[in-house]
């Protein structure tokens, strides 16, 4: 990125006018959407697909948070999808509360005697958790009937997990590799322990009947659908800002630098595991909001959401969009969970090659593993690539040689500008 | 037709005279005698007959018994003396004389009536016969006798126990019978001595038949009290409000024993105020207020007041109530010299079981540890030796798996299919890994991360690949007969062949990396190319060849690992992914690069997960969530693994 380089009396606007431009896009898109919609509109667009589009948006601001962390600070994290899923629950946990809330105060409202506080809890709690057999509420659940408190814990439990499982990974150097395992074994000891029925969180049942707000059973869904399609955009507009504001800077170029070489960075006297830490914190944090976003759109969440392989489609979205430019990885996960919708729903039509017919419900894995395979190998750039060809960017010829001084820097090829 | 000739026979069958049946025979007496309390064939009444029948002495007793137990005995409705009969067809019958066991004559069934014993009756006979049984000339049924008392065991058996004791000849019966004699001296000796004396004789037995046969001997009421009563037979003292205790449950005692005011549920407390209801008043609180249940109480007490509900204690006097009582446990199995050597005999028994059962898990610890080395010693290969980073290995052990699947379909012959699939396994992993090395893994060299994501998108594919082909459910994978069953040491400590077979594997793996690595010409290039490429290169060999063949034999390895993990558990498109985060774990906490280190870390995994499976037995998701925990701290404080390569070699 150029822009951390220009005079820094402009404006944003004229420093950063790709941000600019996404922006107008994303502006132009939900008024499309809007005017489309069947709450708001002419009623082309169906609800489900305004919820499938709303979804979208949501994994768009993670792939965002993911890009912020691998294509920019170089951590391969595979457990950001963990902290979506996290921040899924913390919401998830409110709304299953009020809503049966409302629903046990209800049926209570006939009995001859006005309900005390302890039987409008336990009646709660034989709801929600009769389907694992038990009728207490878990101490995790001390929280759940104050949304404040919930909302505060959408940023505040994947934050917090991210800067205790940051600061012990970190300064105990473990980097590259290695990190990836262990982030993807936190994802997986995670997830491992939400699917057991005693976890407190319904276990493999998961949360479910979220895409109901509380106290607003009488707003239609497509109504509440075009709220969280409007709420997700305005996320991910601000997420864009916020990733744009870090990345340019000093705060930027450091991170940049850990990228390409840390221990030469570590050697300039900057603090690197403190930067590393911030990064893998804040990006945590942003993915705990956009699967707080996420779930109510969905309606249920349970713990195979979180399993390792969700972390990893976010590497590949992120990897196929082109990392190290935030408008790549929003265009890949746009790109990849749009066209995987498009061919898991059945719409793709099967190729029919005489001895064998081809169907994409079952194929459609195998074409994303081997194109992410090939996008590894031939287009290190992925489809932001495609930009740098319309605008003419050229990379800086270095003749092969590295850009780095050892195995972990950049190479050539990689090279984003 | 049929039917009127069927009808004919009959008539000529009844009109057949039947010959004489010995009316005077003692055995046809004993019965009349109790004819009563047999046709009467009550559960409650019907101990006497049986216990006539069996302590007659008789030698034909035996049969009644028998007989009379499979519903085979008859009465004559006339004559009322028994007969035994097998049924020709519905209507006809061949009956026999309980006397000698002759056969008397075909009849029809008109004039007999079927004994019905229900099954209360029957176990009752049972029982009684079994003392016959123990006696019988025929091993077989001397041994169903013996199992027939383990089953369930009668005081009336000891004495028939003993008394078939002299007569046994067979040794490992006579060995049995002893054992049971002792076992149930335990339970029905006549006197204390007799009983401690039993006990004693089994110390640091470590059958489960000791065990159940001791601890009904250690049986306790718990009983409350004003003051501690001075007697043998008291127990642990337990104090409300603890584990063994809970308040109700000592409350609930204290009320039951008259001690107590009774307390009412909170559901019955709504009820009774419910049912107070006048004019939305409950004792002239209004019913909206009664939305807490301090204010519940308080109508509850208003309404007490005026005599309308019974008083119930409030917690104060609950608590009062509790504090001045005191609660302890009293021996009620048995007199108390005899539950004291019960308890040291348990105490013994249980020190030992708790060494064989410790043993018993240090097995199956070291079965999973051979397994997740055997998942991760192809991986010892990939990343350890060469640095590469190979997410689709797990699909390598599926596919090895399901090449010895597939084997089995073309070969029935299991051990032979085994021996086949190895070698086949081997080969198609080591195809597949050396088309993965040239395609895609060589390009990548020193890129670890994008070499991470491409691999998973491999696996990615191969995974869904393996699920179109062979669907989703388990396919079997089926060991020869002769792997079947177990090795059993003792009641507590025993190993599946299985295990052993795969424990074998795992070290005859860890020979063939050594010799590989250390003893081969193949192992030394392997080790130069890793260490300095460029160098090694200049020494004249090929490192693309070498890198070729080093990650075709970790992945060949892996394949072999997949039909021995195939064996042990069901051939899933997925079974690779369970493993794969495992099989890296065991490798960097082993120490990257070394195969000793990778040997301690499986051992390490493995143990650990067993230990914390001993812990919370019924949640092995538990175990292996804590177990990764575990891990993620084990590498902050060795971030190198176990043993850490030191030097020029760590930096290759």
């Amino acid at each position: 990125m150029t822009e951390a380089a220009l005079p820094r009396r402009q404006p944003f606007a004229m420093r950063f006018p790709s941000v600019m431009v996404f922006l107008a896009i994303l502006a132009l898109f939900t008024v499309g959407v809007t005017i489309l919609s069947e709450g708001f509109g002419i009623g082309v667009i169906s609800t489900s697909f305004v919820k499938t589009l709303g979804k979208t948006l949501c994994l768009c601001l993670v792939a965002l948070a993911m890009d912020l962390v691998w294509g920019y600070c170089g951590i391969l994290s595979l457990g950001h999808m963990a902290f979506f899923g996290l921040g899924g629950y913390a919401i998830g946990m409110w709304l299953m509360y009020a809503r049966t809330e409302i629903i046990v105060l209800e049926s209570l409202a006939a009995a001859p005697l006005p309900p005390t506080p302890e039987e409008v809890t336990n009646g709660i709690a034989t709801q929600i958790f009769g389907v694992v057999g038990a009728s207490e509420f878990p101490p995790i659940w001390a929280f759940a009937h104050s949304l404040p408190l919930q909302l505060a814990a959408v940023v505040i439990v994947p934050g917090l997990l991210a800067l205790v499982f940051g600061w012990l990974a970190f300064r105990s150097r473990v980097t590259g590799v290695y990190l990836s395992i262990l982030t993807q074994a936190m994802t997986l000891a995670l997830s491992l322990h939400l699917f057991q029925n005693d976890s407190g969180l319904r276990g493999n049942n998961g949360l479910s009947g979220l895409q109901n707000l509380p106290g607003l059973s009488d707003v239609p869904q497509s109504i509440v659908s075009m709220w969280f399609f409007w709420g997700s955009a305005l996320a991910l507009a601000l997420g864009y800002l916020l990733c744009t504001w870090v990345v340019s800077g000093k705060f930027g170029s450091v991170i940049r630098a850990i990228r390409d070489d840390e221990a030469r960075v570590r050697f300039l006297g900057y603090p690197v595991e403190a930067f590393k830490l911030v990064i893998f914190t804040l990006t945590a944090v942003i993915a705990g909001i956009a699967g707080a976003l996420y779930y109510p759109q969905a309606g249920i969440i349970n713990p195979a959401e979180i399993a390792p392989i969700a972390s990893i489609y976010l590497a590949v979205w992120v990897a196929i969009g082109g990392r190290g430019r935030l408008y790549g990885a929003v265009i890949g996960a746009a790109f990849v969970s749009l066209l995987s919708t498009w061919f898991t729903g059945g719409q793709a039509p099967d190729i029919n090659l005489g001895f064998y017919t081809i169907s994409w419900v079952d194929w459609w894995t195998v074409l994303l593993g081997l194109s992410f395979v090939a996008v590894t190998l031939f287009a290190p750039k992925g489809i932001g690539g495609l930009v740098d060809i319309l605008i003419d960017r050229k990379s800086p010829n270095r003749h092969g040689a590295d850009l780095g001084p050892d195995q972990g820097a950049l190479r050539e090829q990689e090279a984003d500008k | 037709m049929l039917r009127i000739a069927a009808l004919l026979s009959v008539c000529l069958m009844l009109a057949a005279p039947s010959s004489a049946q010995q009316a005077d025979a003692p055995i046809q007496q004993l019965i009349q005698s109790q004819s009563e309390l047999i046709l009467k064939s009550s559960r409650r009444t019907i101990g006497p007959a049986i216990d006539a029948l069996a302590n007659s002495g008789l030698p034909e007793a035996q049969v009644v018994l028998d007989k009379w137990q499979t519903r085979e005995m008859w009465v004559n409705e006339e004559s009322g003396l028994f007969v035994y009969a097998e049924e020709i067809d519905r209507d006809t019958l061949r009956i026999f004389d309980f006397a000698d066991g002759s056969e008397i004559g075909v009849v029809s069934d008109d004039g007999f009536d079927q004994i019905k014993p229900n099954s209360g009756i029957r176990g009752l006979i049972g029982t009684a016969l079994v003392q016959f049984q123990l006696s019988d000339p025929n091993p077989e049924t001397r041994q169903r006798a013996l199992d027939a008392i383990e089953r369930g065991a009668e005081e009336s058996h000891l004495a028939a126990l003993r008394g078939s004791l002299a007569a046994e000849t067979d040794e490992t019966i006579l060995a049995r019978k002893e054992r049971l004699e002792r076992l149930l001296t335990i339970a029905y000796g006549a006197t204390n001595e007799e009983r401690i004396e039993a006990i004693q004789s089994f110390d640091g037995d470590l059958g489960v038949d000791v065990r159940a046969a001791l601890n009904p001997l250690l049986a306790v009421r718990v009983e409350a009290a004003g003051t501690l009563p001075e007697a043998d037979d008291i127990g642990r003292v337990l104090k409300p409000g603890t584990d063994a205790l809970s308040r109700d449950e000592a409350y609930e005692l204290l009320v039951r024993a008259d001690l107590a005011k009774p307390r009412i549920s909170i559901e019955a407390q709504r009820t009774a105020l419910i049912e107070n209801i006048s004019d939305g008043q409950v004792a002239g609180i209004q019913v909206a207020t009664l939305d807490s249940q301090s204010a519940r109480d308080m109508a509850y007490a208003a309404l007490a007041d005026q005599g309308t509900v019974t008083p119930v204690a409030t917690e104060a006097e609950v608590d009062e109530r509790l504090a001045s009582h005191v609660f302890y446990e009293r021996y009620i199995g048995a007199p108390p010299e005899v539950v004291v050597a019960a308890q040291l005999a348990l105490k013994s028994i249980e020190n030992k079981v708790a060494l064989n059962q410790t043993f018993d898990l240090s097995l199956d610890a070291l079965s999973l540890a051979s397994i997740y080395f055997l998942a991760a010693i192809g991986l010892a290969i990939t990343f350890g030796v060469m640095g590469v980073i190979n997410m689709a290995h797990g699909e390598f052990i599926m596919m090895g798996a399901y090449t010895g699947y597939v084997v089995q379909l073309f070969i029935p012959d299991y051990t032979l299919s085994i021996l086949v699939a190895i070698p086949l396994a081997f080969a198609v992993t080591f195809g597949a890994g050396v088309a993965m090395e040239r395609l895609v893994i060589r390009w990548l060299y020193h890129r670890p991360l994008e070499t991470l994501l491409a691999t998973f998108g491999i696996s990615i594919a191969l995974q869904q690949i393996a699920k179109n082909i062979f669907g989703t459910q388990a396919r079997p994978l089926t060991a020869p007969g002769w792997l079947d069953g177990s090795l059993v040491i003792n009641d507590i400590v025993s190993i599946s062949y299985i295990r052993i077979a795969i424990f074998v594997l795992a070290l005859l793996f860890l020979a063939l990396f050594l010799f590989v690595m250390n003893r081969t010409r193949l192992g030394l290039e392997v080790r130069a190319v890793t260490q300095n490429p460029r160098m090694a290169a200049s020494m004249g060999i090929n490192p693309d060849k070498i890198n070729m063949l080093t990650f075709g034999f970790g992945s060949g390895v892996a394949g072999i690992a997949g039909v021995a993990i195939g064996l042990y558990a069901k051939v899933t498109s997925e079974m690779g992914s369970d493993y794969i985060v495992q099989s890296f774990m065991t490798v960097v906490v082993g120490g990257v690069g070394n195969i000793w280190g990778t040997l301690l870390g499986a051992t390490m995994v493995g143990f650990l997960q067993k230990g914390i499976e001993w812990f919370n037995p019924s949640n092995t998701l538990a175990a292996q969530t804590y177990m990764i925990l575990f891990i993620i701290l084990f590498i902050q404080f060795r971030p190198k693994g176990i043993i850490a390569l030191k030097g020029r070699a760590a930096e290759a």
